[in-house]
């Protein structure tokens, strides 16, 4: 699968529509804002081109508002979007919506589960809405729970499900028809560590079974240890396509982190040790963190510290850290964008 | 056939749900029991110029208005539990499934139909010993006249929730709703004592047709004009609730 992300290199000819299960062109969606100005709009997706393969995890990563719950809903038949086409699974979203529904699963960022009734009961449930005759909805919910894990409190009312176990349930429920592309918005926003890399374990499971699964994401761990290829979204639109190795290559090089001194004039100090660096030949990029610490983009980190402890030596300014570091995801997204996604 | 089924599958899971918070039931009973004890008693001299002499002919009107104006009530205010799907996500949930539209609507308001028609059922036996008298056959078409009665108010009641912005906001809608209609109807109080132009006004409230029908069975006259006259306003009504909310349902969401 050596698929270019890079707009400069030609893309591949698009391949046989099977292989591509979720495509989408120019999907664009505004709300009217409530603000009582005229006819004032939020763009909340405005364009949005992305082409997803079978039996990959596509992670949509974003702050909030960024508009992907937006655009998750529109896949999802839930809302229609303004402008823009998709197809998923081989049907075209806006003329077949129907049999859409039939090929996706859907598991909503807070899930969909009723209080008073329990995860046998829902499973049941969602399995004969999907046309599932009787005695088949029973035999894949007992599939379900025991795949997912739910024996222990499957009978129990849903309200007295911990994060994890409700969070296991929701995309239980999401899979429980078979359908081709399962689409999850935030699994796991809320989750603790064990029951997050649990979500994650079911996730995965999931894609060796076959399936396409597109989740959505702030967390920007997430989208590297999950998802085989993300796309970066940030105010409606798409900054970034690709694997999470080939993003954090398009930043070339390395990061060096510089502490400086704390205390009194910290910040006049970083501002007078960028001043005294930003001419250095081997500095791509840099960027002030906090009122103490550069963040400084170069092309090899090894050759470059030395070099810059000289500059600011000679500037008079004695650095108490200096850290090397591969580029993260969230250099991605500060390159693209110009902020860091952690700040959100 | 795909709606019967889906709209079956739908109303079971609204009964289970029912069935599992039981306090439905004990607020449904007692408060009408309060207006059929506490409240009948004084209306003997109001109801005078109705023809009303005595307590069992006293009861022989309310009654079926208390009826009416319960179900209409209870019919409006029923979107608050919808809202509270909305919320939870179920009803978003059920979206994405090919299960059809109508019979998300459709098993949810015939919920609230058989939760209406127990309590009706139950304030009927309980006025009996007051003295009330009704014909079976009577009976049971001012329970068909209440059961569309109650499957239209749930449709409206369910489109406005799903149309106002907030849940803070159905409170006051349903009520601004509510109160004319019911004032309107000549339930607790009867419009012979109305002034001419608020009796005129009344004409045009479709539930005072309604009312009127009630009362015509319960005093026997199932040849009195108001029995077909409410039975096909309410029908026609009932109909264009549930197609404009059923449009709500599958174009709307939140
Ligand atoms: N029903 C709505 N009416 C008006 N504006 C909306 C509506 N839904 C979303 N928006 C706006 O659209 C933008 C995108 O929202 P969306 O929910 O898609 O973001 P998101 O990326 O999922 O964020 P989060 O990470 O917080 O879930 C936001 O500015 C939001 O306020
Ligand atoms: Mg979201």
């Amino acid at each position: 699968m050596a698929r270019s992300t890079d707009s400069q290199v030609p893309r591949q000819p698009i391949p046989s529509r099977e292989f591509w299960l979720i495509e989408t062109k120019g999907l664009r969606k505004s709300y009217p804002s409530r603000k009582r100005s005229k006819a004032a709009t939020v763009d909340a997706v405005r364009g949005i081109d992305l082409s997803v393969a079978a039996g990959e995890i596509f992670g949509f990563l974003g702050p909030n508002g960024a508009g992907k719950t937006t655009t998750l809903r529109m896949l999802a038949t839930l809302i229609r979007p303004d402008g823009g086409a998709a197809r998923i699974a081989g049907a075209d979203l806006l003329t077949d919506p129907g049999e859409v529904r039939r090929r996706i699963g859907y598991v909503a960022q807070g899930g969909g589960t009723a209080d008073a009734v329990s995860a046998r009961e829902e499973l049941v449930l969602q399995a004969r809405m999907y046309g599932i005759g009787k005695s088949e909805a029973r035999q894949r919910t007992e599939d379900a729970v025991k795949s997912f894990d739910l024996t222990e409190f499957a009978d129990r009312p849903c309200s007295s499900y911990s994060g994890g176990q409700r969070r296991r349930l929701d995309i239980a429920l999401g899979v429980i028809h078979g359908p081709n592309v399962l689409f999850l918005d935030e699994p796991t926003v809320g989750l603790d560590p064990p029951s997050r890399s649990q979500v994650w374990d079911e996730i995965r499971r999931l894609r060796t079974e076959g399936m396409t699964v597109f989740v959505t994401t702030h967390y920007l761990d997430e989208a590297d240890a999950l998802c085989d290829r993300i796309a970066i979204i940030d105010h409606g639109g798409t900054v970034a396509e690709g694997t999470p190795e080939e993003l954090k290559r398009e930043i070339a090089g390395d990061v060096v982190l510089v502490g400086l001194e704390l205390g009194d004039g910290a910040a006049d100090r970083s501002q007078r040790a960028a001043d005294a660096l930003r001419a250095e030949p081997y500095l791509h990029r840099l960027e002030l963190q906090g009122e103490d610490g550069l963040r400084l983009y170069v092309e090899n980190g090894a050759a470059a510290i030395p070099q810059l402890l000289r500059t600011l030596e000679g500037a008079g300014l004695a650095p108490g850290t200096v850290q090397l570091q591969r580029p993260s995801l969230d250099d991605v997204f500060l390159a693209r964008t110009g902020r860091s996604l952690k700040q959100n | 056939m795909k709606l019967a089924r889906d709209t079956w599958l739908v109303f079971q899971r609204q009964l289970l749900l029912m069935a599992r918070t039981p306090v439905w039931i004990a607020v449904g009973v007692i408060q009408p029991l309060f207006y059929l004890l506490l409240f009948a008693p004084l209306l003997k001299p109001v109801f005078a110029p109705m023809g009303a002499t005595t307590y069992a002919e006293t009861y022989q009107i309310y009654v079926p208005g208390l009826l009416a104006v319960l179900v209409i009530f209870g019919g409006l205010f029923t979107g608050f539990s919808l809202l509270g799907e909305l919320r939870a996500g179920i009803i978003e949930r059920s979206r994405v499934t090919p299960v059809s539209r109508l019979a998300l609507l459709l098993g949810r308001a015939l919920r609230e139909v058989v939760a209406l028609l127990v309590q009706a059922v139950i304030i009927t036996l309980l006025a009996l010993p007051f003295g009330l008298q009704v014909r079976l056959l009577d009976l049971l078409l001012a329970y068909l006249l209440l059961a569309l009665l109650a499957l239209m108010t749930s449709a409206i009641s369910y489109g406005i929730a799903l149309l106002v912005p907030s849940d803070s906001a159905l409170a006051p809608v349903v009520n601004t709703i509510a109160q004319p209609i019911a004032l309107l109807s000549g339930v607790l109080l009867p419009l012979a004592l109305a002034p001419h132009w608020l009796q005129a006004a009344a004409h045009w409230n479709p539930f005072y047709w309604a009312v009127e029908g009630m009362r015509a069975l319960f005093s026997g006259h199932l040849g009195d004009n108001a029995v077909w006259q409410s039975l096909l306003i309410v029908a026609a009504m009932t109909v264009a609730a549930v197609f404009w909310s059923a449009r709500l349902f599958s174009s709307r969401v939140r």
